[in-house]
């Protein structure tokens, strides 16, 4: 009996790595996208407290659903090509 | 003439297996989406359903040999193939009564091994690649798809802690119709190249394609729709069990399992040992369960997909060796065992017709009968 457990390791590996990757990116983007929402619920007094602005929210929610775009956009090229 | 009676027998089989292999599989990647509202069930299936016809374009590759080397290939004839699809077929549906996931391509595996069992005898069977590529990936794939799913699951829910509940759940919806679409498309390239390779290697056997030939446009064409078709019928029985049933899904998980799910099954046929998007799938679905809460999932449905995932091979291999047997009579014999075939299939689907489960009551869980007292 022959089991190739070098190859399932290596889809183990590749396969968590793509998973967490795409949806903590997706997280952490609608959080920065949250913060939006937070700060129009607190009002405009609730300015100076510790929380990011929501601009910086909506930068981050950028930066990372361009980086999950860009791993799905890989699994795509992987299935056409 | 007995040969050309028996290739379109065998083409039209093929297509049928083809057919129950989409609606066996569209829970596969739509049960989530339907479970959490992010997709309409009716165009969840629609989706699928196009997405397998597109992928059954994009990869036409065919397969070198029908049984990946389970059995020997020698003995493979167009008689014994028939044997396999029914073998094949008459599982699928027995499973989707039960609404229960299960492996199409371990039911095709199953029906060729009885059915080859019958025709060469034990000595025909590689038990060896049985263990290999089938039994050892049936334990391995749920099991890591679960794990992954599970830890991303956590995870996820740490982070999304600090966000604001409505713009994390309508964020997660809209991922899960791109997430699961990607599963769809995956389902489509591998699940659909298995019947044209049937189709091909039936057609080279019997002398009308040259060996080596790629699948002729009409089989590619035919084995997408009937997959397609298949798929865009909903398979609501499945659908049920994966969306509602296992546990009650949100966004969150969804988007996560479809996302594992996509991950696992593209790492692994790109690396060159393709998992069973059935069972990597289910895996997924427990995983992300279990990563809200373990008390939440209903391992009750566990084993009984576990059970069901035990039984699929030695179950289509009993048929597919009486469905050999049989149809190695002779003409009479392929008809008595395609017009039993289709006696057995149509009392399944009568009985799946005492209860429905349609587009419309497939994210309704039927309360079970028991009564709970409170004093």
């Amino acid at each position: 009996m022959h089991i190739d457990w070098a190859t399932l390791l290596d889809i183990a590996i590749v396969a968590a790595a793509a998973a967490l990757a795409v949806v903590l990116l997706l997280a952490f983007a609608l959080v920065g996208l949250s913060m939006r929402t937070r700060h129009h619920a607190d009002g405009a007094d609730n300015a100076a407290s510790a929380e990011p602005r929501p601009a910086v929210g909506v930068a981050v929610a950028v930066l990372c659903l361009f980086a999950a775009c860009l791993i799905v956009g890989y699994g795509l090229y992987l299935i056409v090509a | 003439m007995y040969v050309s009676l028996i290739v379109v027998v065998v083409v039209l089989t093929a297509l049928i297996f083809d057919f129950t292999n989409g609606f066996h599989d569209t829970a596969n990647a739509m049960a989530t989406s339907i479970a959490t509202g992010a997709l309409r069930p009716r165009v969840a299936v629609a989706i699928a359903g196009v997405l397998n016809l597109v992928g059954a374009f994009l990869s036409v590759q065919v397969a070198k040999t029908i049984s990946g080397g389970l059995v020997d290939e020698t003995l493979i004839n167009p008689v014994v193939i028939f044997a396999g699809l029914v073998g094949a077929i008459l599982w699928n549906l027995t499973t989707w009564y039960l609404g229960l996931p299960s492996s199409s391509s371990h039911a095709l595996f199953g029906g060729l091994i009885g059915a080859t069992w019958v025709a060469g005898g034990v000595d025909a069977i590689h038990f060896n690649a049985v263990l290999n590529k089938v039994i050892v990936p049936a334990v391995v794939s749920p099991l890591l798809a679960a794990v992954i799913a599970l830890c991303v699951t956590y995870l996820a829910y740490r982070v999304t802690k600090r966000g604001a509940p409505g713009v994390i759940s309508r964020g997660f919806r809209m991922g899960q119709t791109v997430s699961a679409s990607m599963v769809a498309l995956a389902h489509g390239t591998n699940d659909a190249q298995k019947t044209m390779g049937v189709i091909t290697l039936t057609l080279i056997t019997a002398g009308l394609l040259a060996p080596g030939s790629a699948p002729p446009f009409w089989v590619v064409a035919s084995a997408g729709l009937a997959i397609a078709l298949g798929t865009a019928m909903g398979g609501w029985r499945i659908i049920r069990t994966l969306g509602k049933r296992v546990s009650d899904i949100q966004p969150v998980q969804g988007f996560t399992a479809d996302t594992t799910s996509a991950a696992v099954i593209l790492t692994s046929s790109h690396l060159g040992l393709p998992l069973s998007t059935t069972q990597v799938c289910t895996g997924s679905i427990f995983g992300v369960s279990a990563g809200r809460r373990l008390a939440s999932v209903n391992w009750g449905v566990a084993g009984r997909i576990v059970l069901a995932w035990s039984f699929t091979l030695p179950s289509a291999a009993v048929v597919g060796a009486a469905a050999s047997w049989l149809a190695a009579t002779g003409t009479t014999g392929v008809l008595v065992v395609a017009l039993s075939g289709v006696a057995l299939a149509s009392g399944i689907y009568l009985a799946s017709r005492r209860s429905a489960v349609t587009a419309d009551n497939v994210t309704e869980v039927p309360q079970p009968a028991a009564v709970h007292l409170t004093v």
